[in-house]
């Protein structure tokens, strides 16, 4: 069954070069619901990979512990935690074909040859291999490859699924289409699964939850929509999408006050008026009009995307905005040196601590 | 640091089996590759129970050893400039240059490589010795003699030109052409081009083909024991002479512990400064590699070099072939089967013996290669480096020292082995397992460790892990060691030559009997029957491990 997984007080220090210790995990603290999928967000090098390492067992806590369920794992070597992991260079065995690759694990696990035959051709069919079974790994693309991975991981019927940024070596479009697949099978199957990665559509997409790291701590905890609406950091609103950040003066009342301009926000933190704060204004929460508005600027730069034209503006006092424009038509496009005005809607903007 | 060693020693704790595997390998290299030097080391400052530095300061005195070590360092410094010389051109064109025949080529030249050490030194004697083709029958010289400085370059060029070819052919292989391409594109010359990118790039690589070649030549003991002659002494077959001809054990050990001098220098130079200087360029993508930077003719040149040098080997082994069937060379050339009907009569004890021992340690100094190679890249432990140290200091100790240090530590209690077939084992064990341990590493580092860790992943046990997956994947490192590890094994006179006995005999020691009583034929025929078991068991093994992992060929390293 299914286990759900805490993780109390975990540090990872690694010894450097220069003699000292660098932290790459610190003092992280997690609970993942039974059946859910996770993502660990960040850059590279915030510590997230090693985090997973240490839910696998290829890293040992330098302190703190981690439970699947009740049991601490902290001293169960890797071969008998009962997780599977998509690698992300897939890691599959290049010696054998599609059919034993899958059925590695079953046969270590000593099954009956009928029940392993009968397992891995279910889980090919799920994973939409059927017809490879006896084709040589590096006779299949990236995205087969990375099937067999998933189906080695899946046929375990493991506790826990990890993956370490799966899709990263496959190209735009064949990664969209596996991230839906990849969350349907999860659903389907109802396995806890923890999912690497740095790119934040990927996570936004797939995920019952995001972690954001950064430098070895985690920055917020969420869902989707929880970590874009309201980032818990400066950090969080830059690494999700984009952000205009923008000095302001809290008011009486929801509002603030930018650079002398009244505007009001959808939920006031609780702050004395007057308070200098950050607020976060996205891109596509400004209004741009060529007659009237909040702030008068000036268009820098365009660049058009298809969906969206994407402008920066230079308002006087407070800088170079990112404003983007949806359906953009041919006609309505602003041009470099054009003066602009600029509204941002009040329900959109986030004020930081 | 503690707290990474500290670490280590928790994971050790937790994994019993490496522990154990571990505490039996350390063990065993200390017995077996340690201890013995350390015995010749005392052997050469203990003389008669007393702590003495005497023996190193007879040496210095008496010309005989001073000019032993000075004609074995003139001898190792040439052979290793000319090896290297036809080396590179050999690997340049065969690798480089778009020409004919080029497999063929490759394997001509590699050829002294698997054959006895008296090959080349017989051939000579054929050719040019007293009664030699060339030098008697053509050209009716009466008063020339081979034996001295260069019969021994002569033949130690043709025995270790090869391995110098095979060192660079990697080196060249790993340039990638397009650095050759964009200097000729910013409009180099070819000669600018080769002198101050190709030749550049390939130093380190050159530098430390020459160092190997060093060492193989200053190890080298056939050759200087059959060519050299009373007039040319050389340490290795001076250290051997004093202790069977004078049993004079400790100033065969001080002698011995002269020649390992230079050649530990030279390898620690090769691996631990040069061996971070190499220049790979691969890039993963496959580049055409046809070299654009020699024109038509010069090309032609340089192919008609390297045929030449092909020729020339062919024309030895063919000597060597014709030999084995003549009745007397030089004054009965009739065909005739004698020498071959004495090889398996008298001399079939010595076949059967070469081959047991042959066939029993190639495979435990083939797994033990890859076990080890495996510990030292993919288990961190503390003693690690201390350890792929150690399981490769036996490349550079010259075979002499080794079988001087054997007889020391294996002739007395706790551990008599001399006389056994085990102590031949164990010798060719520990002394050929680091070819396999250097390829294994190499194609190891290679192989993305996540392939192993899914496997762990999945439930796989260390040693399962290493079974099912680590051994499939290095098959073909494994295939060299084993290989390396046979050939050595039927050709090896050096350290032999002190281990032999009545028992357990060698066919490499009666070919030096025979060439030393003066019967070529019989030395001949007894070389062209090692020959033809390498050539067998080279396609044996090559048989087993590609059956035993089919789909090696398509493994893809990352």
């Amino acid at each position: 069954m299914t286990d759900s997984i805490r993780i109390v007080g975990l540090n990872k220090l690694f010894s450097s070069p220069d003699g000292g210790t660098v932290a790459a995990v610190k003092d992280v603290n997690l609970e993942i619901g039974a059946g859910k999928l996770v993502t660990l967000l960040g850059p590279s090098g915030c510590g997230k990979t090693t985090l997973l390492r240490m839910i696998a067992g290829f890293e040992e806590p330098s302190s703190g512990d981690i439970f699947f369920g009740k049991k601490r794992m902290n001293e169960e070597p890797p071969n008998t935690r009962d997780t599977a992991m998509v690698f992300q260079s897939y890691a599959v065995f290049p010696h054998l074909d599609v059919f034993e690759n899958v059925a590695f694990g079953l046969r270590l696990r000593k099954l009956p040859k009928i029940e392993i035959e009968e397992r891995v051709a279910r889980v090919l069919e799920q994973t939409g291999l059927s017809g490879y079974a006896r084709r040589s790994p590096n006779q299949l693309s990236g995205g087969q490859q990375q099937r067999v991975a998933l189906a080695r991981c899946i046929v375990m019927e493991p506790k826990v699924l990890l993956f370490d940024e799966p899709l990263s070596n496959l190209d735009a479009k064949l990664r969209e289409q596996m991230r839906v697949e990849i969350r349907e099978l999860q659903q389907r199957v109802g396995i806890t699964s923890i999912y690497v990665t740095h790119d934040q559509v990927e996570a936004m997409s797939i995920s019952d939850e995001i972690v954001v790291m950064n430098a070895g701590v985690v920055e917020q905890l969420g869902t989707p929509h929880e970590i874009y609406a309201r980032p818990a950091s400066r950090f969080v609103a830059d690494f999700i999408g984009k952000a205009n950040f923008v000095p302001v003066k809290t008011l009486s009342g929801d509002a603030v006050d930018i650079n002398g301009v009244r505007i009001g926000v959808r939920e006031m933190p609780d702050l004395e008026a007057g308070t200098s704060v950050t607020a976060v204004v996205r891109p596509e929460a400004i209004h741009l009009a060529g007659d009237k508005g909040d702030f008068r600027g000036t268009v820098r730069r365009v660049m058009f995307l298809g969906n969206i034209a994407e402008y920066l503006v230079e308002i006087e006092g407070l800088g170079n905005w990112l404003v983007d424009s949806p359906n953009p038509a041919e006609a309505g496009l602003f041009a470099t040196g054009d003066t602009v005005f600029l509204t941002p809607s009040p329900s959109s903007i986030h004020l930081l601590r | 640091m503690s707290r990474s060693l500290s670490s280590e020693l928790r994971q050790l704790a937790r994994d019993p089996i490496l522990l154990v595997l571990l505490a039996a390998i350390a063990l065993s290299i200390v017995v077996f590759v340690v201890y013995p030097l350390i015995k010749v080391l005392v052997a050469s400052v203990q003389i008669g129970g007393v702590w003495t530095l005497d023996g190193y300061a007879e040496l210095a005195q008496r010309r005989l050893y001073r000019n032993a070590l000075m004609n074995s360092l003139g001898v190792a410094t040439l052979v290793g400039v000319i090896s290297v010389a036809i080396g590179y051109l050999a690997a340049f064109v065969l690798t480089r240059l778009d020409v004919p025949g080029k497999t063929l080529l490759h394997y001509v030249t590699i050829l002294p490589i698997v054959s006895p050490p008296f090959v080349s030194a017989v051939s000579i004697l054929f050719l040019f010795g007293f009664n030699g083709l060339i030098t008697r029958q053509l050209l009716g010289l009466n008063d020339f003699s081979i034996y001295g400085f260069h019969g021994v370059v002569l033949s130690q060029v043709f025995t270790f030109a090869p391995i110098a070819y095979l060192s660079l052919r990697g080196v060249l292989a790993s340039l990638s052409p397009t650095l050759e391409d964009a200097a000729l594109n910013i409009g180099a010359t070819r000669w600018q081009t080769f002198w101050k990118v190709s030749l550049p790039l390939s130093l380190p690589g050159i530098a430390s083909a020459f160092l190997i070649v060093f060492i193989e030549s200053m190890a080298d003991f056939g050759n200087p024991l059959v060519l050299a002659g009373a007039a040319f002494p050389m340490l290795a077959p001076q250290a051997y002479l004093e202790i069977t001809g004078s049993f004079n054990l400790s100033r065969g050990a001080t002698l011995a512990i002269v020649l390992l001098i230079p050649s530990l220098t030279a390898f620690a130079i090769q691996r631990y400064y040069l061996a971070k200087r190499q220049y790979i360029t691969v890039t993963g993508k496959p580049t055409a590699s046809t070299s654009k930077i020699v024109s038509q003719p010069v090309k032609w040149l340089l192919y008609g070099l390297v045929i030449f040098f092909a020729l020339l080997v062919a024309a030895f082994y063919a000597v060597i072939l014709v030999g084995a069937f003549t009745k007397v060379w030089g004054f009965n050339y009739t065909p005739t089967l004698d020498h071959f009907l004495y090889v398996f009569d008298v001399g079939l004890d010595s076949v059967k013996d070469t081959l047991v021992v042959a066939i029993v340690s190639t495979p435990v100094s083939g797994l033990l290669g890859m076990l080890i190679a495996f510990l030292v890249v993919r288990r961190s432990f503390p003693g690690r480096t201390a350890l792929e140290f150690g399981s490769i200091l036996s490349f550079a100790v010259p075979g002499t020292v080794v079988g001087i240090g054997y007889i020391l530590a294996f002739n007395a209690p706790p551990l008599i082995l001399t006389g056994t077939l085990t102590i031949l084992v164990l010798c060719f064990v520990f002394r050929y397992m680091p070819v396999g341990i250097q390829s294994g590493i190499a194609v190891l580092r290679q192989i993305d460790p996540a392939i192993e860790e899914a496997a762990q992943n999945l439930g796989a046990s260390g040693l399962t892990t290493f079974r099912k997956v680590t051994l499939p994947l290095i098959a073909p490192a494994f295939f060299s060691g084993l290989v390396y590890a046979f050939v050595r094994a039927m050709t090896a006179i050096s350290a032999a030559i002190f281990l032999v006995s009545a028992n357990w005999n060698l066919m490499t020691v009666q070919i030096l009997n025979q060439v030393g009583s003066g019967r070529l034929g019989v030395a001949a025929a007894f070389s062209v029957v090692v020959i033809v078991i390498v050539l067998i068991a080279i396609g044996i093994i090559s048989y087993l491990i590609g059956r035993w992992s089919r789909h090696t060929s398509m493994v893809r390293f990352k």
